[in-house]
């Protein structure tokens, strides 16, 4: 994309996209949002970012291969299930704690953790699909 | 621990040695042997303490659960039949593991052999000793794979892939036949334990059942047990290196088809099918194996192929159904396994020592090699059946058990005569021929072996003399206890290593007379065989490659047909379907729905929302191009999602959002890549019928919403959900929860398809389109033709 106001735009759009899919990501347990939803606005960001700066800058932006990415959250939702059985629960088990940090109770969760797994995943799967037929498109 | 935890920990050694053994190796190089030999060694002691129990005719079994709910448990069953075959396995798989360290010293890939010998070991420790069904077949199939990998050990020469790949191929389908036997009998007994079917015999044998399930186990053990016409993997497994040729193909793989119809015998033997197949096949194989042995020059073949006939002759003599054939059995399968264990070994030390194992290129060996020429003669003796040596015993016991005035009794009784005869002469061209005679000059000069090549063989050979100079105590702990556990009632053996007149002495005489004429007329008999078998031309080993090719060239054309490769066959037919069954169901059964209810006043805004999704359709079908269609698809998706919204589903809408827009992207970006031409030119034959397929779906869709809707809503889930999200999983947004909590597994496993999705799509994309067609292309007529 030639458009000098898209690309001047774009990095500013997509760190906002992206912030914004985290706080969907972490609001989801109780209002409208969740980590699957959240990997699809983060993966529109770097869509955007893709179609206005090239696939290069997003990956070197992102700089984990997306699938390593996608992996990571594969692994963070499997161990949030096993965790469970280490507390001696069934798999999948829901476990909470809450710490207070700086005097505020902040609500943790294996949930929580599987949450993220999902949303990494998402963002890896769907990143990759997309980045690679990006990159090859302009050929 | 106790005795349960500890047979439970001695099934687990060998697969922690195979775990433990690349990494020894790498440090103590092949000295490493002496370490890993401690592992099934201490099985052979763990096991030991089962004796006097097993020897008073007990069965111990124990176990753990494992998925109560479906009735499987780790368990396993030990009695006279499984201990002698535990001991053999783990007492010649000790010695295999240090002639293995002298047989492969200096080799870069000795590390990973020890490996899989010794998964194999485990495997066939859990085969032989498993009580549940589900167990028994588990361990094997693992036997199949792990001799698979035995065998192609040398993976860089095409003989040793093909041989691994038929043995594969052959014992691994046989214990596809062998499940189905299984479950056949679990069927009619509704048992899944060896332990508790040995009391449902008559109830199997009156079974309709009976023959099926009679003919899928025989399936599982010929194939296994290289019996005729399965029996050509067995020679080509040669290909293996020495030790898996001496471990495997004598004494323990193949002995597991063996094993199982004698673990059958009490539950489906003693019937006149029973009585008819396996004699049948079994004598078959006796004598073309003796027959195919004699025609042999190599060494390792010649002995390959004798040890097809001892399988063969051990199934014949399960089968038999006479008083005392069990007893042989038993004692000739101990005997085999110690004597062609030994004589395996030797061949390997004589190609190890000389570089060559054919046996016409070995002569005068006896001076360089005294050591070797005595266990050879040793287990050869055993072989041949000569006093007094175990393998004496055993076939004194073959011709008490035979011989009576039934006609049926003196043809097989002829058989076991001519068999044995030949394998007498075949036992003393591998045991005596290369050590006597002219010394012939050899590509290596000739020495003695060293001590951990010799070792095993000479073990084994004074095993086989000292088991039948003490044969009070063996048959005792090992034969009497093998063959009650055979028979599935009380047998006692008695026969001693002291020739007493008689007439079994008197056909074992016209064995031995038989085969020494055998042994001096080898070279003109070889040539004979030689010359019938290339006027026959044909044999199972090419029909294995006939089947072979056929198979693939049949799938290819399967494949063609089903698989045309095109994007627009695939979607006409995968839309054709949906239609059909969309339509179809409800037509058949008379189940339309009726004429839908419309609200009297909807509002403006839902109106306008719908108009506009009915616009994007109209704007996708009469776009001019397909850019513009793609984006088109858009306007009908926000649309929809809008409406999500309106109904109090704002996840949903937000997730459809996402997904209109993510879609849109991904297409385009797609189309570029197809380089297409940018507008549609398919003529209005093609558009005919797909507009008509696309209308059908719609319609379907239409009418099953409209079912689904008018059918009362059943709240149970909603308040199910609603009442327990915030009280249980302590969040508010029940759809989230149901994501991530309640359905959490649902979604782990659906995370795990999209990544790998997401790798499959990502190797297509990288794929060109020249490697995709040398993929495509596995086509053995495309690679002759090349």
């Amino acid at each position: 994309m030639r458009s000098v106001i898209f690309r001047t735009v774009a990095p500013f759009l997509t760190s906002l996209m992206v912030l914004f899919s985290i706080f969907v990501l972490l609001r989801g347990h109780n209002e409208p949002g969740g980590g699957f939803i959240g990997g699809l606005i983060a993966v529109s960001a770097l869509a955007v970012y893709g179609i206005a700066c090239g696939v290069e800058t997003v990956r070197r932006a992102i700089y984990f291969h997306p699938m390593a990415i996608a992996g990571a959250g594969l692994f963070a939702a499997t161990i949030a299930g096993l965790i469970s059985i280490a507390a001696r629960v069934p798999f999948m088990t829901g476990l909470w704690i809450y710490p207070s940090l700086l005097g505020v109770e902040v609500p943790l969760s294996t949930v929580m953790l599987f949450d993220c797994g999902v949303y990494l995943v998402v963002v890896g799967a769907i990143s990759s699909i997309a980045l690679s037929l990006e990159e090859r498109g302009g050929e | 621990m106790d005795v349960a935890a500890l047979t439970l920990l001695a099934l687990s050694l060998p697969f922690v040695g195979a775990l433990v053994a690349p990494l020894l190796t790498r440090l103590l190089g092949h000295n490493a042997a002496w370490i890993l030999a401690l592992f099934p060694a201490a099985i052979v002691l763990h096991f030991m303490r089962f004796w006097p129990e097993v020897s008073r005719g007990e069965i111990v079994t124990g176990g753990y659960e494992w998925i109560p709910s479906f009735n499987v448990s780790f368990s396993w069953l030990i009695d006279g039949l499984s201990l002698t075959f535990v001991l053999l396995i783990a007492g010649i798989g000790t010695l295999i593991v240090l002639y293995s360290g002298g047989y492969l010293k200096r080799h870069p890939q000795q590390g990973r052999f020890f490996s899989f010998i010794l998964m194999f070991m485990g495997s066939m420790l859990g085969l032989v000793v498993s009580d549940s069904f589900l167990m028994l077949f588990v361990f094997w199939e693992l036997t199949s794979i792990t001799s698979f990998l035995l065998i192609g050990f040398d993976h860089s020469r095409e003989a040793a892939r093909r041989a691994a790949l038929q043995a594969l191929v052959v014992t691994g389908g046989g214990g596809l036949f062998l499940l189905a036997g299984l479950l056949v009998i679990w069927n009619v007994t509704g048992v899944t334990q060896l332990s508790l079917l040995m009391s449902f015999g008559p109830e199997m044998r009156a079974s309709p059942f009976y023959l099926a399930a009679l003919l899928l186990v025989l399936g599982g053990a010929f194939t296994k047990s290289a019996q005729f016409p399965f029996h050509f993997w067995l020679p080509n497994a040669m290909e293996a290196p020495t030790p898996v040729s001496a471990y495997l193909h004598s004494a323990t793989m193949v002995k597991a088809g063996v094993y199982l119809l004698m673990r059958l015998n009490p539950v489906l033997g003693g019937t006149p099918e029973w009585q008819l197949l396996l004699p049948l096949f079994g004598s078959a194989t006796l004598v073309i194996g003796a027959v195919l042995a004699c025609r042999q020059t190599d060494l390792k073949l010649m002995l390959a192929y004798t040890t097809m006939a001892s399988l063969g002759l051990l199934v014949m003599l399960t089968g038999l159904g006479f008083p005392h054939a069990i007893e042989a059995a038993a004692l000739y399968l101990v005997a085999h396994s110690l004597f062609k264990g030994a004589l395996f070994m030797v061949a390997g030390i004589i190609d190890h020592e000389t570089g060559t194992r054919d046996v016409t290129k070995l002569g005068g060996l006896r001076s360089a090699m005294p050591l070797t020429f005595v266990i050879a003669l040793a287990a050869a003796f055993s072989m041949g059946g000569l006093p007094p040596f175990f393998g004496f015993l055993a076939k004194e016991e073959i011709y008490y058990a035979l011989p009576s005035l039934d006609r049926r009794a003196m043809v097989f009784a002829a058989l076991a005569i001519l068999g044995n005869g030949l394998m007498f002469a075949v036992a003393f061209a591998v045991a005596l021929k290369p050590f006597i005679g002219a010394k012939i000059e050899t590509p290596k000069s000739a020495h003695e072996a060293p001590l951990l090549l010799w070792l095993g063989p000479a073990l084994l050979a004074a095993k086989g003399l000292s088991a039948a100079l003490l044969s009070n105590l063996t048959h005792q702990l090992v034969s009497s206890p093998m063959a009650t556990a055979i028979a599935g009632e009380p047998r006692q053996i008695t026969i001693s290593a002291i020739p007493h007149i008689g007439m079994p002495l008197a056909l074992s005489c016209v064995t031995i007379a038989l085969g020494v004429i055998f042994y001096l007329n080898l070279a003109r008999l070889r040539a004979f065989i030689a010359t019938i078998l290339s006027d026959i031309g044909w044999g199972p080993d090419l029909g294995f490659d006939q089947f072979m090719r056929g198979l693939v060239r049949f799938s290819v054309a399967l494949t063609r047909r089903l698989q045309s490769g095109r994007l627009d066959v695939y979607m006409t037919a995968t839309f054709v379907l949906v239609a059909a069954v969309l339509l179809g169901a409800p037509l058949y059964y008379g189940e339309l729905p009726r004429a839908p209810f419309f609200a009297a006043d909807v509002p403006v805004h839902e109106l306008a929302i719908m108009a506009i999704a009915v616009i994007g359709l109209f704007a996708v079908v009469l776009a001019s191009d397909r850019l513009t269609a793609i984006v088109s698809l858009g306007i009908q998706g926000f649309a929809v999602a809008v409406i999500f919204l309106l109904y109090g589903a704002p996840d949903l809408a937000f997730t459809q959002f996402m997904i209109e827009t993510l879609s849109v992207v991904v297409l385009a970006l797609v189309m570029t890549r197809l380089r297409l031409s940018p507008s549609d030119h398919r003529p209005l034959a093609q558009t005919v019928p797909d507009l008509t397929i696309a209308l059908a779906c719609g319609i379907g869709f239409g009418l099953m919403l409209l079912k689904v809707t008018g059918v009362p809503f059943d709240a149970t889930l909603t308040d199910f959900f609603n009442l327990y999200s915030k009280t249980v999983a302590h969040g508010a947004n029940v759809v989230n929860v149901i994501i991530v909590d309640f359905r959490g597994t649902d979604t782990l496993g659906e995370i795990a398809v999209v990544m790998v999705t997401g790798l499959a799509i990502l190797s297509l994309v990288r794929l060109r389109a020249g490697a995709l067609r040398r993929i495509a292309d596995n086509d053995p007529d495309a690679e002759e033709r090349a």
